[in-house]
């Protein structure tokens, strides 16, 4: 199985346009293209013989903060004909748009919708770049790194004014345990520690 | 000689659909630009029950997660639950031991016939029928008595783990289980004498909602969703998963692709599943045998084991602690749940908490189409069409 992928990663690589460069992890293949002709990428994914990934199963962003271009923009495919699947990484940054897809695939209008909401992820040509899953009015990107995991408001219904207000978070800090064992993890610097240089 | 009227613009009708119609099967907002009767465009609102899933998983080891996945689709959490264990199986490596695989199978197709059972009746709801939600609930009671006694909850579960699941199955849950299994297509009869040839049923779903196989895929359909249009894709047989391979079970397929074909290959797969359940439970009498993998890096030591090895004490504390940590990469597993492809992206940093989970939830792209699929249909179809889609907010919202 993995060599048939690696096989289809090369021939990818070599023929597709915009493509980086592929791998092979987990059985899976995964490959790199440039943000800016991922339409072209994407189409001659869809039509290729040798791919007919006619399918957009998914459309997601990850969140790198500590690089420049910090978003990853990840399209997972399908074939219904080759029963294989394949995963597309494309990367950009908070203020560069990636083309929107969704002339090729059509599902892809809610899967943008849904990153623009979750990362601020802009989607050049998309037809209508609304929020989707937040509340109306809201404010910020909640699945980006920086943002807080308590959010900065909440909302209650106040009887006096007979409406639901917002108002700033009250709880102070998001008990965020740390697990991870001092001996391997750890990066910090544990009591004691001075003594042992 | 009548004067002739001055003709008056005729303004487009906008009304709201929702957030509280029991139609809307959970808190969904349609807004709906309607011409007389006939629906021109819907705008679907979601989002109401989002409560940031994917953000909270990234502040929780992997086993504080797998609760999470109850509560997408919780009409049918083990199928939900599955996804992510399988994507965890895939990053360690980890064999999932027989018996463990059989009892995953058992429970993902009860989880079918509850998801199905509900989804049949309230669509019959939908358009009118009261009494076939009532015959349902009564079978899906009795399924939530086997979740409930597999591992002690009825809806949220739990029971699925890296390595297999939770606990074995006691021998008399399975002799209940099947002689459930006996019985139940008698149930499927009834129901299908109360729904199948009913002429207000057929009248209101035969040709509403059509979807050709091109518009399917190109709109990211998968389970039912495909087949009612006539295309055999079914993971379970395709991407085979778990030992569904030694199984005998059929793909039951639509032919026009309208609402009232996802209804009969429902109904068929439910009785498909049956099968599955009894020949599961044929199994699980022969095969005897570890449920959970035995690697102790992974999944917790039995507990008897735990009160006398030092070792084992270690490990169950290490791992309800720290839990155990995944080399660093990116997977995507999938499952075919009883709406669709359910599938979870990973990414992990090699940590024990995942970097990224994005949960790809089937009902997402189905109420996408909600758009195309009811222009020109009535405002009555619109119902129709959303009860076909098998929409529940649990997972689309996440």
């Amino acid at each position: 199985m993995s060599e048939a992928l690696e096989l289809l990663g090369q021939d990818i690589v070599a023929r597709a346009p915009g493509v980086l460069g592929h791998s092979v992890a987990f059985g899976e293949l995964t490959i790199v293209a440039r943000a800016a002709s991922v339409i072209d990428t994407l189409t001659f994914l869809r039509d290729d013989a040798a791919c007919r990934f006619h399918q957009l199963i998914d459309l997601t962003g990850v969140d790198y903060p500590e690089r420049a271009a910090r978003f990853d923009v990840v399209y997972h495919l399908l074939s219904l004909v080759k029963n294989h699947r394949i995963r597309l990484k494309v990367s950009t940054d908070e203020d560069t748009p990636v083309p929107s897809v969704t002339p090729v695939f059509p599902v892809a209008d809610w899967f943008e919708r849904e990153a623009f909401d979750m990362y601020g992820i802009f989607f050049d040509g998309h037809p209508d770049l609304r929020r989707i899953l937040t509340d109306y009015g809201f404010h910020g990107h909640p699945l980006r790194k920086d943002f807080p995991m308590t959010g900065y408001v909440e909302v209650r219904y106040d009887d006096e004014l007979k409406r639901v207000v917002y108002e700033p978070v009250k709880i102070t800090e998001f008990r965020a345990f740390d697990f991870l064992s001092p001996w391997e993890g750890a990066k910090y610097a544990l009591p004691g520690d001075e003594k042992a240089q | 000689m009548v004067p002739a009227i001055p003709e008056t613009p005729v303004r487009k009708f906008n009304i709201n659909f929702g957030p509280q119609h029991p139609a809307a099967h959970g808190v969904l907002r349609l807004v709906l630009e309607l011409d007389g009767e006939i629906v021109e465009r819907v705008d679907p609102h979601i989002g109401l029950l989002h409560r940031g899933t994917e953000k909270l998983m990234e502040a929780r080891t992997y086993l504080q997660n797998i609760p999470y996945f109850d509560r997408l689709d919780y009409v049918a959490p083990m199928n939900q639950e599955h996804a992510f264990c399988l994507a965890i199986e895939k990053l360690l490596g980890v064999e999932v031991p027989i018996r463990g695989q059989i009892i995953r199978v058992l429970y993902s197709e009860i989880g079918r016939i509850l998801n199905h059972l509900l989804n049949v009746t309230t669509q019959a709801m939908d358009v009118g029928a009261l009494t076939p939600p009532l015959w349902g609930f009564e079978e899906r009671e009795k399924l939530m008595v086997f979740y409930e006694r597999a591992c002690g909850a009825r809806l949220h579960s739990n029971y699925f783990r890296p390595g297999g699941v939770h606990q074995d199955l006691p021998p008399e849950l399975v002799e209940d289980i099947d002689t459930w299994a006996k019985a139940f297509p008698k149930i499927c009869d009834d129901i299908e004498g109360l729904i199948t040839d009913n002429r207000i049923f057929k009248q209101r779903n035969v040709d509403i909602g059509v979807v050709s196989k091109e518009e399917a895929i190109s709109w990211g359909f998968s389970g039912v969703m495909v087949r009612g249009s006539g295309i055999a894709w079914d993971l379970r047989r395709s991407q085979p998963y778990e030992n569904y391979n030694d199984f005998e079970f059929d793909i039951p397929l639509g032919k026009n692709g309208d609402c009232y074909d996802r209804y009969l290959c429902r109904m068929q797969e439910m009785r498909e599943s049956t099968k599955i359940i009894r020949q599961a439970c044929e199994m699980l009498r022969k095969t005897h045998g570890p449920v959970l993998s035995e690697d102790n890096k992974v999944a917790p030591p039995r507990r008897a084991e735990m009160k006398r090895s030092m070792e084992a004490l270690i490990h169950h504390f290490k791992l309800y602690t720290e839990g155990f940590k995944t080399p660093a990469g990116e997977v995507y597993a999938c499952v075919e749940a009883p709406k669709g492809e359910f599938g979870v992206f990973v990414v992990s940093d090699g940590t024990n908490k995942p970097y990224r989970c994005k949960i790809r939830a089937p009902g997402f792209p189905h109420l996408a189409a909600m758009d195309w699929m009811n222009r020109g249909h009535q405002l009555a179809d619109v119902s129709a069409i959303l009860g076909s889609l098998d929409i529940v907010f649990g997972e689309i919202d996440r």
